[in-house]
């Protein structure tokens, strides 16, 4: 991976590194209460004060998309762990040993296909309800399939090549020929698989909460809050376009930064 | 014909899987369907009673054969909250939901068909880096944010349509499309990046090709080249990206519905989950997954007539 001259990556990790901070700030820091209302404050336009202006209840609005994206972020961690961690490991092993467990999961793959990813999300959720954890748990077992395709199909192309054959003449076990030689090997392919999915799992975050069974209150999200404030974009435009925008710059910068990884 | 009998088998084995997943999923919800029939009402006996009746007490795969035969003739079963017949809640809704769908299918086809030859034949240069950018911000656009900017732009400032103001395919036929066609965009935009992304690249690979000069050494101008000998073979990838957002675009279609308070089966569908109607979920869910099943058969088979080196004799 050249870093220089790779103008995506570099504009991606500044972009992506900008919303980390914004993130993980969000998750234990805001300026105001996110819940605290004040009619004096209602429809507030732009200040120093609010720099995001307030929203119907009087809410600053900035405080409660930083919160918002603190929850996004927890959110995503927490799928990618689950559904690119299991997903990974189940792909390494599935290409590496091949036999009849890669033939079940490819099969097994085709199946999920047929379900949209949302809907495969919605269906996990109206059997566990909704919730922070309930979002993680189903969004994570949706990832799963995609992430031990692309993993498998990688570790396929590496189990031949000459330094895998030559690590095994040296009589390496199999475990450390999966991740000590062919792992690092395949990283660049699994940042960008990773980028792509923690984009994934923020904008189906979001239009589950914007359809009211993802996130529930009192945790905040940018969907649920542009669901809300969609009626009064004329009164209030700053609560539905900085929440969107947010959703923007961090799908944008991790964008950029898979693509650059992805050479 | 041997190709196409295998793949006809495959079709119908993975819709019975489809089907028997999306019956079992719903196997496993704590309390069953007696009890949430019967509500705040129910009593051992009462819930023993209509479990019976409905047939509960039988083994798990005596109950999907029979749901099965019931869903293939069209009844799906009665809404727990409306008390109403599934199938024809779905079939009031449906025809929203594919307007949608087939207005943003084709839209998408139509802008990136054009843009990413333009971005392919230029590539690097001016009018290729200005598509590049537009599409990386696209695509980081999330739909339902889309769908709310269009609202705004063309429902508000504009007055092209009425927020919420959707019209009945019985009352005009031109306003119901009018009205969907906007989230037909809102769902569309972020494919066509993505498709003018891969036709650009599909297109850079091709013009490298040999016979791109040869066809210029027997004098063909760039417009004949680009369209009549390159945009054909660089479209291959881009159709297997096409079939898979048809999948995307019906769950885009989800979100969207509720953006403009289009009563599709996508609004039913979250409604019927909020109130935990699980005959209707399963029933829009297995209609969604089998609907998506059956067209990547069909595109399965459009390969075979786009491209004749895939095998159609199903050797090998």
């Amino acid at each position: 991976m050249k870093v220089r001259k790779n103008y995506n990556l570099i504009l991606g990790i500044s972009l992506a590194g900008v919303m980390m901070v914004f993130m993980l700030a969000g998750l234990v820091y805001t300026p105001y209460d996110p819940e605290a209302m004040d009619q004096a404050l209602k429809f507030a336009p732009a200040s120093l004060a609010h720099p995001f202006g307030c929203d119907q209840f009087g809410r600053d609005v900035f405080s409660r998309v930083l919160q918002g994206s603190g929850t996004t972020f927890f959110v995503a961690a927490g799928t990618l762990i689950l559904g690119g961690g299991l997903g990974a490991l189940l792909g390494m092993f599935t290409g590496y040993f091949g036999g009849w467990p890669d033939e079940l999961l490819m099969r097994f793959n085709d199946l999920v296909a047929a379900f949209p990813g949302i809907l495969l999300a919605l269906v996990f959720i109206s059997i566990l309800g909704p919730g922070k954890y309930n979002v993680i748990l189903a969004l994570g077992i949706v990832f799963i399939p995609s992430f031990a395709r692309i993993v498998r199909s990688q570790v396929i192309v590496h189990k031949d090549m000459d330094y895998v054959k030559s690590a095994r003449l040296m009589g390496c076990g199999r475990m450390r020929i999966l991740f000590v030689h062919i792992l690092p090997n395949i990283k660049g392919t699994l940042f960008s698989a990773l980028a792509i999915g923690f984009n994934n799992a923020v904008l189906s975050e979001a239009g589950m909460s914007y359809l009211g069974i993802g996130v529930q209150p009192p945790d905040a999200s940018m969907g649920r809050m542009l669901s809300e404030a969609q009626a009064y974009i004329f009164t209030a435009p700053g609560s539905v376009l900085f929440p969107g925008l947010v959703i923007i710059l961090m799908v944008l910068g991790f964008g950029l930064l898979s693509d650059g990884c992805n050479i | 014909m041997k190709y196409l009998a295998k793949k006809f088998c495959t079709l119908i084995i993975t819709l019975l899987a489809v089907s028997l997943l999306s019956f079992l999923a719903f196997q496993v919800i704590p309390g069953d369907a007696a009890v949430s029939k019967l509500g705040t009402g129910a009593t051992q006996e009462k819930a023993a009673k209509l479990r019976r009746e409905m047939g509960l007490d039988r083994p798990v795969m005596e109950r999907y054969g029979s749901w099965l035969k019931d869903f293939v003739q069209g009844d799906m079963g009665e809404s727990y909250t409306y008390s109403l017949p599934v199938a024809g809640m779905i079939r009031e809704k449906l025809p929203v939901t594919l307007a949608i769908a087939g207005m943003s299918f084709f839209f998408m086809l139509a802008v990136s068909i054009p843009l990413g030859l333009l971005a392919g034949r230029y590539g690097g240069r001016l009018p290729d880096r200005i598509l590049t950018v537009c599409n990386q911000i696209v695509m980081a656009v999330p739909g339902f944010f889309m769908g709310i900017l269009l609202t705004c732009v063309f429902g508000l400032m504009l007055h092209w349509f009425t927020p919420g103001g959707y019209v009945s395919y019985q009352e005009s036929i031109s306003g119901f499309f009018g009205y969907l066609v906007f989230p037909a965009i809102a769902i569309a935009l972020p494919k066509c990046a993505m498709g003018v992304k891969l036709l650009r690249s599909s297109v850079i690979g091709e013009l490298q090709q040999d016979y791109v000069r040869t066809a210029y050494s027997r004098g063909n101008s760039p417009r004949q080249v680009l369209y009549g000998h390159v945009l054909k073979n660089s479209l291959l990838p881009v159709i297997t990206f096409w079939a898979l957002a048809i999948a995307d675009i019906m769950a885009s279609s989800m979100i969207l519905e509720q953006v403009f308070t289009a009563p599709g089966i996508g609004t039913l569908l979250v409604q019927s989950i909020s109130n935990r109607d699980y005959p209707v979920v399963q029933a829009v869910i297995v209609l969604i997954a089998g609907l998506v099943v059956v067209v990547n058969f069909l595109v399965d088979l459009l390969y075979g007539v786009i491209d004749p080196r895939i095998n159609m004799k199903g050797e090998g």
